[in-house]
C-alpha cells in the first residue's frame, strides 16, 4: 500500500513541475483510452451542470401560478437545449467515456483498437457540443431571429421548416447533434471492435464482466440507430436549405416520417444511455454484497434481449399520432415485452443482494436507491405502453415524470455510484465517504421531491412545455413542491464537485484494489499506467482476482 | 454456457481488428443507407407535381454492368496482390477505378439530362428530393472508393504496397463491394420498382 502510493505521489509531483502548457498539450494530444475516457466524463459532467441549471431556471419559473420571469422563447429554448443537452452531451458522453476507459482495463487489453479514431470521437463530440451551445450568442444567423434551438429535442416537423423557424437557431440543433453522432458512431465501432477482438488471454466472452457485456450491446445499438438520426437530420438540411420536401406536407412530404425516423433513433437510444447503469449496477452491487452476481447468464442473455427488443418499440412515442389499432396494439405489446428482460436483471440484482454481507458504502448506496427508483420508472413505463392510458397522458408531466425517473433515478444516479466506485482508480484517491453521504441523502431527497410529485400534476392534466399556468387549475401546490426539490438536488451537486476537487487534492490514497473487488482493472495501479497492465494477467473465471487471491478455492470449478 | 466454449484461448488474431472496424462502419453505413431506401419507397408516388420518374429515367444498364464487374476486378486486385504480383494488381486496379468513374460520368450524364433536359432539382417535387439524395450519397461513396482504390494503385506500381498491407487493401476491396451491392438496392428502388 505505502509503496503503491508513493509512487502515485512521485508521479503527480514530476506532473506538478511540469510547465501547464505541457500538461495541456499532453491531454489535447493524447491517444491514450484512459485520458480520453476521463475527458469524455468530465465534459458530460460540465453540460451536466450547464443543462441542470436550465432546468433550474425552468423550475423556478414554474413554482407559482402566472410567472413572468423567463418569457415563453426563451422557456422554449430552455427546455430544448436542456433535453438535447441531457441526452447527447451528458448521456452520451459519460456512458461512452465510462465505457473507453473501463472496457480495455476490464478485458485485459492495452487500448482500444483504434487509438486515435477514439480521440476523432472524442473531439467530434465536444466540438459539437460547443457548436450547439455556440447558437446561445452565436443563433441570430441572418435573419435575427432567434438563438439558441426552440424545436424541443425531438425537433418535430413542420415546426423545424424554413417557414416556422426562421434564422439559424433550427440549424445549430441539426449540424451539432450531426457532427457528434458522428463521433459517437466512430466510438461505437471502435468499442465494438476492441471487445470482440482484443480480450486478453482466458478472458472469454462468457467470462466478460456485465459492464462489458453491455458495452458490447449497445456499441452494436447505436451502429444501427444512430445513422437513421443522421440521416433523418441530412434530409432536414436538404428540406431547409435546397427546398427539398421530404418533411413538406405542403408538398406532399410527411411530417409523421420525422417522427417515425427521430423515434427510431430516440427510443432505443434511452437503452443506450440506461444499459451502461445497468452494467454499473452489476460490477457495483456484488462487490459490495460479498457475493457472485446472481445469475450471470440470465442477465446478459437479458441486456442483449433488451437491446434487440428495443429496436422494435420506437412507435410508442407516437400513439397520439392516430397510428391505427393494429399498429397501437403491435407496439403496445412489444413496449410491455421489455418489462420481461428487466424484470429478470431486477431479480437478479435483488438476488445478489440477499444474504450477502453488505456495506453501504457511497456507490452501494447510489446503487440501492437505483433499484427503487427503476423499478418505479419501469412501472410508469409499462402504463404508459397502453396506448388509451398514453391518449390520455401523452406530452403532460406524468410522461416527464417518467421519463425522468430512467435517466436521473436509473442512469444518473448509477453514473454516482460509478463515480465513486472508480473514482479511486482513475485517479489514485479516495472521495470522501462522508461528503458522499451527504451528496446522496440530499440527492435522494430532492430527486424524489421533485419528480414523484411531479407524476401528479401530469395525472391532473398539466402539459409539459409549458411556461406557466394560470393559479385555478389545482396544479399550483403540486408544482411548488416540485420546484422546492430543485435545492436540494443543486446542494448536493455543488457537494458532488467539492468532494472531487477536495479528494484531487489531499484525498486518501487508494492503493491498487480499495474495494476489495474482482474485476481485472482493480490488478493494475490506481492511476494505472499508460500500458494499463506489466503482464497481462490470465483469466480462467469471472472474478479473475477473487482466483489471484484466493488460489486455494478458485471460482472456475462453480461456474 | 458451456465448459468448452469457457476453455477455448480468447486470443483473436490481430487482423480481426481492420475487418471488424470495417464491419463496423459498412453495418452503419446500411443503416444510413436504409432510412434513405424507405424514404424513397415511402414517397413513390407522393410527388404533387412532375416531372414523374416514368417519364424522365431511363435503365443504367451500361453503368450498372461497368460498376457490377468492378467488384470482380478488384477481388482478382487483391488476389494479385496475395500472390505477390504488384504489377498485375495495379493493373487490376487501374481497371477497377476506370470501371467506376465510367459509373460516375454515367451518373453525371444523367443528372444533367435530368436538370437542364427535364427541369427535375432537389427542390422540383418529392421525386426529385428522393432521387438525388438516394442515388448522391451512393455517388458519394463512389467517389470516396475511387480516391482510396487511386491511392492503392499509386502505391501498387511506385513499390510501396507491400505484403504487409495486403490485409488493408482487402478492407478497401470490402468497402467497394459494399458500394456495389448497395447499387443492386438502388437500382431496384429507383430503376425497377419506381418507375
Amino acid at each position: 500500500m505505502s509503496v503503491l502510493s508513493g509512487t502515485v505521489d512521485a508521479r503527480r509531483r514530476a506532473e506538478a513541475h511540469r510547465p501547464w502548457l505541457a500538461v495541456l498539450h499532453d491531454w489535447v494530444v493524447t491517444v491514450d483510452h484512459k485520458r480520453l475516457g476521463i475527458m469524455y466524463v468530465v465534459t458530460g459532467i460540465v453540460f451536466l451542470i450547464v443543462a441542470g441549471l436550465e432546468a433550474s431556471t425552468m423550475r423556478l419559473q414554474l413554482a407559482f401560478p402566472a410567472l413572468n420571469l423567463v418569457p415563453p422563447e426563451t422557456f422554449n429554448r430552455l427546455f430544448t437545449m436542456h433535453g438535447t443537452t441531457m441526452v447527447f452531451l451528458v448521456g452520451i458522453p459519460i456512458v461512452f467515456g465510462f465505457g473507453n476507459y473501463l472496457v480495455p482495463l476490464m478485458i485485459g487489453a492495452r487500448d482500444l483498437a483504434f487509438p486515435r479514431l477514439n480521440a476523432f470521437g472524442f473531439w467530434v463530440l465536444l466540438f459539437g457540443g460547443l457548436l450547439l451551445h455556440f447558437s446561445f450568442i452565436g443563433g441570430d444567423g441572418l435573419y435575427g431571429a432567434g438563438s439558441a434551438p426552440a424545436v424541443g429535442w425531438f425537433a418535430y416537423a413542420p415546426l423545424t421548416s424554413q417557414a416556422f423557424t426562421r434564422g439559424n437557431a433550427t440549424d445549430y440543433w441539426n449540424l451539432a447533434l450531426l457532427v457528434a453522432g458522428f463521433g459517437t458512431i466512430a466510438t461505437a465501432i471502435n468499442l465494438l471492435t476492441t471487445i470482440l477482438t482484443m480480450r486478453g488471454p482466458g478472458m472469454t466472452l462468457g467470462r466478460m464482466p456485465v459492464f462489458v457485456w453491455e458495452m458490447l450491446t449497445i456499441s452494436s445499438l447505436t451502429l444501427i440507430i444512430l445513422p437513421p438520426l443522421s440521416a433523418a437530420q441530412i434530409m432536414l438540411g436538404l428540406d431547409r436549405y435546397l427546398g427539398a420536401h421530404f418533411f413538406d406536407t405542403q408538398a406532399g412530404g410527411s411530417a409523421v416520417m420525422w417522427q417515425h425516423f427521430f423515434w427510431f433513433f430516440g427510443h432505443p437510444e434511452v437503452y443506450i444511455l440506461i444499459l451502461p447503469g445497468f452494467g454499473f449496477a452489476s460490477e457495483i452491487i456484488p462487490v459490495f454484497s460479498r457475493k457472485v452476481l446472481f445469475g450471470y447468464v440470465t442477465l446478459v442473455a437479458a441486456s442483449v434481449g433488451i437491446g434487440l427488443i428495443a429496436m422494435g418499440t420506437w412507435a410508442h412515442h407516437m400513439f397520439v399520432v392516430g397510428l391505427g389499432s393494429a399498429l397501437n396494439t403491435a407496439f403496445a405489446a412489444s413496449t410491455m415485452l421489455v418489462a420481461v428482460p428487466t424484470g429478470i436483471k431486477i431479480f437478479n440484482w435483488l438476488g445478489t443482494i440477499y444474504g450477502g454481507k453488505i456495506r453501504f458504502s457511497t456507490a452501494m448506496l447510489f446503487c440501492c436507491a437505483f433499484l427503487f427508483q427503476f423499478l418505479c420508472a419501469g412501472l410508469t413505463g409499462i402504463m404508459l405502453s397502453v396506448a388509451p392510458f398514453d391518449w390520455q397522458l401523452s406530452d403532460s408531466y406524468f410522461v416527464v415524470a417518467h421519463f425522468h425517473f430512467v435517466l436521473i433515478g436509473g442512469l444518473i444516479f448509477t453514473i454516482f455510484a460509478a463515480i465513486y466506485y472508480w473514482f479511486p482508480k482513475a485517479t489514485g484517491r479516495m472521495l470522501s465517504e462522508r461528503l458522499g453521504r451527504w451528496h446522496f441523502w440530499l440527492f435522494v431527497i430532492g430527486f424524489n421531491v421533485t419528480f414523484l410529485t411531479m407524476h401528479i400534476p401530469g395525472l391532473l392534466g398539466m402539459p409539459r412545455r409549458i411556461y406557466t399556468y394560470a393559479g385555478d387549475r389545482g396544479w399550483e401546490t403540486w408544482n411548488l413542491i416540485v420546484s422546492l426539490g430543485v435545492p436540494f438536488q443543486i446542494a448536493a451537486i455543488l457537494i458532488f464537485v467539492v468532494n472531487i476537487v477536495m479528494a484531487l487534492r489531499r484525498g486518501q490514497p487508494a492503493g491498487d484494489d480499495p474495494w476489495d473487488a474482482w474485476t481485472l482493472e482493480w490488478a493494475t495501479a490506481s492511476p494505472p499506467p499508460p500500458y494499463n497492465f506489466e503482464v497481462v494477467p490470465v483469466v480462467s473465471s469471472r472474478r479473475p482476482l477473487w482466483d489471484l487471491k484466493h488460489p486455494d478455492d478458485p471460482d472456475g470449478p462453480h461456474e | 454456457m458451456t465448459s468448452m466454449a469457457l476453455r477455448e484461448a480468447a486470443a483473436v488474431s490481430p487482423e480481426w481488428r481492420g475487418r471488424g472496424g470495417i464491419i463496423g462502419l459498412l453495418v452503419a453505413e446500411t443503416s444510413l443507407f436504409a432510412v434513405f431506401v424507405v424514404a424513397y419507397l415511402f414517397y413513390i408516388g407522393k410527388s404533387l407535381t412532375g416531372p414523374y420518374p416514368k417519364d424522365v429515367l431511363a435503365l443504367p444498364i451500361f453503368t450498372t454492368v461497368c460498376l457490377l464487374s468492378s467488384s470482380v476486378t478488384v477481388a482478382l486486385a487483391v488476389q494479385a496482390l496475395r500472390n505477390g504480383a504488384w504489377r498485375r494488381s495495379g493493373a487490376w486496379l487501374l481497371v477497377t477505378i476506370v470501371l467506376g468513374a465510367i459509373f460516375l460520368a454515367g451518373t453525371a450524364r444523367e443528372w444533367f439530362g435530368l436538370i437542364f433536359g427535364h427541369g427535375l432539382t432537389i427542390g422540383t417535387n418529392l421525386f426529385g428530393s428522393t432521387f438525388y439524395s438516394l442515388v448522391g450519397l451512393h455517388a458519394s461513396h463512389v467517389t470516396i472508393g475511387l480516391v482510396m482504390l487511386t491511392l492503392l494503385c499509386v502505391f501498387a506500381f511506385t513499390g510501396a504496397l507491400r505484403r504487409e498491407h495486403i490485409g488493408r487493401a482487402e478492407l478497401v476491396s470490402w468497402y467497394w463491394h459494399f458500394v456495389d451491392a448497395v447499387w443492386v438496392v438502388v437500382f431496384t428502388v429507383v430503376y425497377v420498382i419506381g418507375r
